[in-house]
């Protein structure tokens, strides 16, 4: 890795956490604009954080150090996922931990300390938001997998940055499996996410709540945190949805212009997708409970079928 | 994701609209400001508050200027007060541009708002959701009830207001105040912390 | 090093007037025996000796002899190490059993136990295999039922008896195959003689050990005995039971299948990869609704299992296609993933060994809040459960990673029921993997965090020091797996270089310390840089949010619960927590639900108490079991007709048989 490259890659490393708090105000924003309301500003959500990082912190005599030590580890591990993914160039390629078994099961770690985080302070909210964040993260790995596997095998590599610069050279004809997984892919984005069908980012009815009442228990630094690290899960996966699946835009060198261009066709890619995301939680309703392992097994299938057009 | 995601409301009398006017309709929705919405200016100024002089420190002042998270709880109230802050929330008035917002846990909150006379059976859990408050705090008294007793002082069952159970900060008054004062009033106070700021500089 | 065990289990058996004197030698001969093992094995790996030891004697059956080959020392090596840590954790855990239990049976079981299990691993004589299977299959039986004072180790022990010998019978009709192809009980004469057999009898070797060590490793339908079993032995032993005596089944199938029979058929890797995906899959579902700790332990053994016969079946299909290369990449997953399971199951096991008897009982709903009361095995616990649920960077998620690559390698390119069966195969590894991960959460979840839930809990204390070095050097071995996995694969790759169907082969992955990547360029990862990645990245978040916020209190105050008193019924239970899960999935699980509810006698309006039973149907019973057993039945009825009773008769048969061999005789001649 030569010292060029080096600017680069913290670009890389600090994109990610830079970004998310806007593109969730960039959500939120349009979500409002459905409602009839102004909503507040895209930047909101970095006021937020500084406000909560100026709070001081009340922890729950119950909890351990799993409830302390959580927040740390689930922000480190979107930092080292976003390390990971192709943003900006395929330049920077990862080869350590660029895989895209890697990229999925880091997400699963994540998911696996904050349903920890929840039971911890033995509060009723906290558990049962542990029971059904596990149930459908448990589901969701299936369709997640089967779909990246789907660009895996066109692009004859597991490599995230590979796979997008492979995809990136594709003809036209063979994009009919490369659609089917990306259906398939936004919905285990909505479901990861929290999004609308799966769950309601912004509720206040804890009967409903799958990510929020896990981190009811949280204040000050540690629930800017959770939030934070919330945020980052949002973009990281937006920008896997933009940049493996239509990679168009992203540079392919290590030179600063077209690495701006590169960053200024990101930004244009991750807002489309806000807007979509934005569309659909506007007009559909959250679905019960027991409805949801149906549309994650449709997930499943549709990347069944992908793979099977794989030639 | 294309335009025709977007389901407008349709009679059988009433064509569909073509994906043209459809995408049109989108973007004009996302990028204008609603025309429904109350101007910001026209808030009543508050003159009405008061503040119960509290000295709060120096840093809850310029916390909370631009973004302020607020815990409603109903010690006992007729829900009139209720019915004025849910309104806050809706297109006329969207207390939400102005960076307030609510949240479901006193943890994550940084105001108290508290309607109702506190009767007896909610003294423990009006206590309890103060304490799990982090630092720094607020609490706003709203409605008569909530500053003396209003309609019900001098009930067995009331303990006549909310200073009597936690430290208040600041109180607006009306039976109930209308969303207008309501905003009005937070307006002020927001302005009122970042003010003693600046007095104090 | 058989002497040492001979020697333990004699020694404890004389001496087992005195507990703790019976305890303390067996398990340090179990430690000595164990260390020599690994010596051994690590010899033959390492250095590729092959240590050779036979006894030949006129009777077939004593014909000793044993050979350690690569294979067969990887094996022996997994044995020894898990056997080395649960004898250092029984030093202490045993002293639970003293007065009520005969130590000194335990300390001699133990010992023939793990011995036998050796000379499982390394035999090269079939009968002699089948001695030493037995004397194993003996001695866990009887350290199922050592406590024999509940009937409910009684009933495990003899269900687990009934289908241990009921494999066996498949396990000899497979050798007898196979001595009639070849004409001798060698292994060595096996290998150089099935070339020769035709594929009916391939065919039926296949099925039979297939069948009878399936029986053994816990594939489904044929794993009904491993969940009473395994929870009714005392823990150390449960340990080992569930992490190397199922794998001495996985042992002889890869000898079997990838070293004696040459050559294999498709429909034999298909079949192994359709059992391992419903194993998996199954497995898992059955530990979600499962409240017994230990019981939970098992069923994961079976989804395990599972996982490992996905990577042997893949290895198997290539290798019926002659790509022996991606064949041996399949079955260096399926042996990683032996070693890792052994070493997490062990670790997980001694952990709930050490809560169950800190808290005397069982039951998952009863615990809670423990992190607080015993920290250490908190802490070795969730290690343990990082590691199964396959996350990273331990060494459960090197051996998935591999096992998927090499399922990633089968769907390109293969004809469309292989390449459907891969795919489905892909879905459920990835499936099982979350619902792991889910069932985890709620083994720690409800058994360590929050608030004890009873009094047993409350009044639970940390365990002495010897079992924490145990599990803390599980840890670290598991830890290290992890970390080093590149060069574990390398040693690996020199056993998968063993097997006489893939000899002198290179495996399809290039493996370094540094990152272990496909030789066409597929997939890449590297172990290192992902502790390294998350280690760093943990460290600076905590730095430079300390420093941002350096000037902000820490408080602690009661848990919100909206203003109400919070009570340990308020907590989340092990049953509502994986309920959504087996609701789901009730198409297969069948779970039941009964309602009894008692009224005062005054009036039918005033219930007085309600209970309600969650239960799962056992659909193994009612549709394969019991209808064996009662076609069984039913024809034995049949023969019974033959006892007639009268004397007169039974001459008569003497006489009809007799005359038939006259005939039967001059037939002959």
């Amino acid at each position: 890795m030569n010292m060029a490259a080096i600017p680069y890659w913290l670009l890389q490393i600090l994109l990610i956490p830079a970004l998310s708090p806007l593109f969730i105000g960039v959500t939120r924003r349009i979500k409002a604009r459905f409602q009839n309301r102004r909503g507040a500003s895209v930047f909101q959500p970095y006021r937020d954080f500084w406000k909560l990082f100026h709070k001081d912190e009340i922890i729950s005599e119950d909890a351990s150090w799993i409830f302390r030590v959580a927040p740390y580890l689930i922000f480190a591990v979107t930092l080292v996922i976003g390390a990971s993914i192709p943003l900006v160039s395929t330049g920077l390629s990862n080869t350590l931990t660029g895989d895209l078994l890697v990229v999925v099961y880091l997400i699963a770690l994540g998911t696996f300390f904050l349903a920890l985080a929840g039971i911890d302070t033995g509060s009723a909210f906290g558990g049962f938001g542990s029971s059904r964040e596990m149930m459908v993260a448990a589901l969701t790995e299936g369709g997640l997998v089967l779909s990246l596997l789907t660009l895996a095998l066109i692009s004859k590599s597991a490599n995230l940055t590979a796979i997008s610069a492979n995809i990136g050279s594709l003809s036209f004809p063979s994009f009919t499996p490369i659609i089917l997984a990306f259906i398939s892919f936004s919905i285990a984005l909505l479901a990861e996410t929290c999004r609308y069908p799966f769950d309601n980012p912004s509720t206040h009815l804890e009967l409903t709540m799958i990510h929020e009442a896990m981190i009811l228990e949280y204040s000050g630094k540690r629930l800017a945190l959770m939030e934070w690290a919330s945020a980052n899960k949002y973009l990281i996966f937006i920008a896997l949805g933009a940049n493996l699946f239509f990679p168009r835009g992203i540079a392919d060198s290590l030179e600063l212009i077209p690495v701006i261009l590169a960053l200024a066709v990101f930004a244009g890619k991750a807002s489309l997708f806000c807007i979509a995301i934005a569309v659909l939680e506007s007009s559909i309703a959250k679905l019960r409970i027991f409805r949801l392992p149906d549309l994650l097994f449709t997930s499943f299938v549709i990347s069944v079928i992908a793979i099977g057009l794989v030639n | 994701m294309t335009a025709d995601a977007v389901v407008l409301a349709s009679n059988k009398d009433q064509p569909l609209y073509p994906a043209r006017k459809k995408i049109t309709n989108l973007l004009t929705k996302i990028l204008s400001c609603p025309k429904t919405l109350v101007d910001a200016g026209s808030f009543d100024d508050g003159r009405e508050i008061s503040s119960l002089g509290r000295e709060l420190e120096e840093k809850t002042r310029k916390l909370f200027r631009r973004s302020l998270a607020i815990r409603v709880v109903t010690a006992g109230s007729t829900n009139a007060c209720e019915q004025e802050l849910v309104a806050l929330g809706n297109s006329y008035y969207d207390v939400e541009r102005f960076g307030v917002h609510f949240v479901a846990s006193p943890r994550h909150a940084d105001m108290l708002m508290v309607t109702g006379p506190v009767t007896r059976n909610m003294r423990e859990a009006l206590v309890r959701t103060y304490e799990a408050m982090p630092t720094p705090k607020i609490v706003v008294a709203v409605g008569d009830d909530a500053i003396d007793g209003g309609l019900f002082k001098g009930s067995y069952a009331v303990l006549d207001g909310v200073h009597n159970v936690i430290p208040v900060d600041y109180q607006i008054p009306g039976d109930p105040p209308s969303p207008r004062r309501i905003i009005g009033s937070l307006l002020t106070i927001l302005s009122d912390l970042d003010g003693k700021h600046q007095k104090k500089t | 090093m058989l002497a040492v065990f001979a020697a333990g289990a004699l020694g404890a058996l004389l001496l087992r007037k005195h507990d703790a004197a019976a305890n303390i030698w067996g398990n340090c001969m179990a430690i000595i025996g164990s260390g020599a093992g690994l010596l051994i094995s690590g010899a033959a790996l390492f250095h590729g000796t092959v240590p050779a030891f036979s006894v030949d004697s006129s009777l077939p059956l004593l014909a000793f002899s044993i050979r350690i080959d690569q294979l067969s020392a990887f094996f022996m090596l997994v044995i020894s190490l898990v056997a080395f840590f649960c004898s250092i954790y029984a030093l202490d855990y045993v002293r639970h059993y003293y007065g009520k239990y005969s130590i000194g049976m335990l300390g001699f079981f133990y010992n023939a136990f793990i011995a036998s299990m050796i000379i499982v691993v390394t035999a090269q004589n079939a009968l002699f295999f089948l001695v030493a299977w037995e004397v194993m299959a003996l001695a866990s039986y009887f350290l199922v039922i050592y406590e024999r004072r509940e009937t409910a180790s009684i009933r495990a022990g003899s269900l687990y008896f009934i289908m241990t010998h009921a494999g066996t019978a498949f396990i000899m009709i497979a050798f007898l195959l196979m001595y009639r192809a070849t004409g001798s009980f060698e292994f060595a004469d096996f290998r150089d003689g099935m070339a020769a057999a035709s594929p009916l009898v391939k065919n039926a070797i296949f099925i039979s050990a297939l069948i009878g060590f399936g029986v053994k490793a816990g594939v489904i339908p044929l794993h009904v005995w491993l969940p009473s079993a395994h929870p009714a032995a005392p823990s150390h032993v449960s340990a080992l039971m569930s992490g190397v005596m199922i794998k001495t089944g996985i042992y002889m199938m890869v000898r079997i299948y990838l070293d004696i029979l040459p050559g294999s058929y498709l429909w034999w890797g298909l079949a192994l990869m359709i059992a391992g995906s419903i194993s998996s899959l199954l497995g898992v579902l059955y530990a979600l609704s499962e409240h017994d700790l230990k019981k939970l332990l098992a069923y994961h053994s079976i989804e395990n299992v599972g996982i490992i016969l996905l990577g042997l079946g893949s290895a198997l299909v290539f290798s019926s296609f002659g790509m022996t290369s991606l064949a041996a990449l399949g079955l260096a997953a399926a042996l990683f993933h032996t070693m890792n399971h052994a070493t997490f199951k062990a670790l997980l096991f001694l952990g709930a060994g050490s809560v169950i008897a800190a808290t005397h009982t069982r039951n998952i709903e009863k615990y809670g809040g423990l992190i607080r009361l015993m920290p250490q095995t908190a802490f070795f616990f969730l290690i343990g459960s990082m590691a199964i649920s396959a996350l990273p960077p331990l060494n459960g998620f090197f051996s998935e990673w591999l096992t998927f690559q090499a399922l990633f390698q089968g769907v390109a390119g293969f004809d469309v029921v292989t390449k459907v069966i891969f795919i489905l195969s892909i879905g459920s590894l990835a499936l099982t993997g979350g619902l792991a991960a889910a069932c985890f959460v709620k083994a720690f979840g409800i058994t360590f965090l929050a608030r004890p839930r009873s009094e047993q809990a409350e009044r639970a204390r940390e365990t002495g020091m010897l079992p924490r070095v145990a599990m803390a050097a599980l840890s670290l071995l598991i830890a290290g797996l992890g970390l080093f996995s590149g060069l574990v694969l390398r040693t690996l790759a020199k056993v998968t270089g063993s097997m006489a169907n893939l000899r002198g082969v290179e495996s399809a992955d290039v493996a370094q310390f540094k990152s272990v990547s496909l030789q066409n360029g597929f997939g890449e990862v590297s172990m290192p840089a992902l502790f390294i990645g998350i280690i760093v990245a943990s460290a600076v978040v905590a730095a430079a949010v300390a420093v941002l916020t350096r000037k902000r209190r820490t408080e602690t105050g009661p848990t919100w619960d909206c203003g109400s008193d919070l009570t340990p019924r308020m907590e989340i239970t092990a049953t509502g927590f994986s309920r959504s899960l087996i609701t789901i999935s009730r198409g297969v699980l069948r779970p039941s639900s009964d309602t009894e509810i008692e009224y005062h006698d005054a009036s039918r309006y005033f219930p007085r108490t309600g209970t309600v039973t969650m239960g799962l149907h056992d659909i193994y019973q009612t549709f394969i079991y019991k209808p064996l057993h009662d076609l069984t039945t039913m024809l034995a009825a049949q023969v019974t007709k033959v006892q007639s009773g009268n004397i007169n008769v039974y001459i008569l048969y003497i006489f009809l048989t007799l005359i038939g061999l006259l005939f039967f005789m001059d037939l002959q001649s």
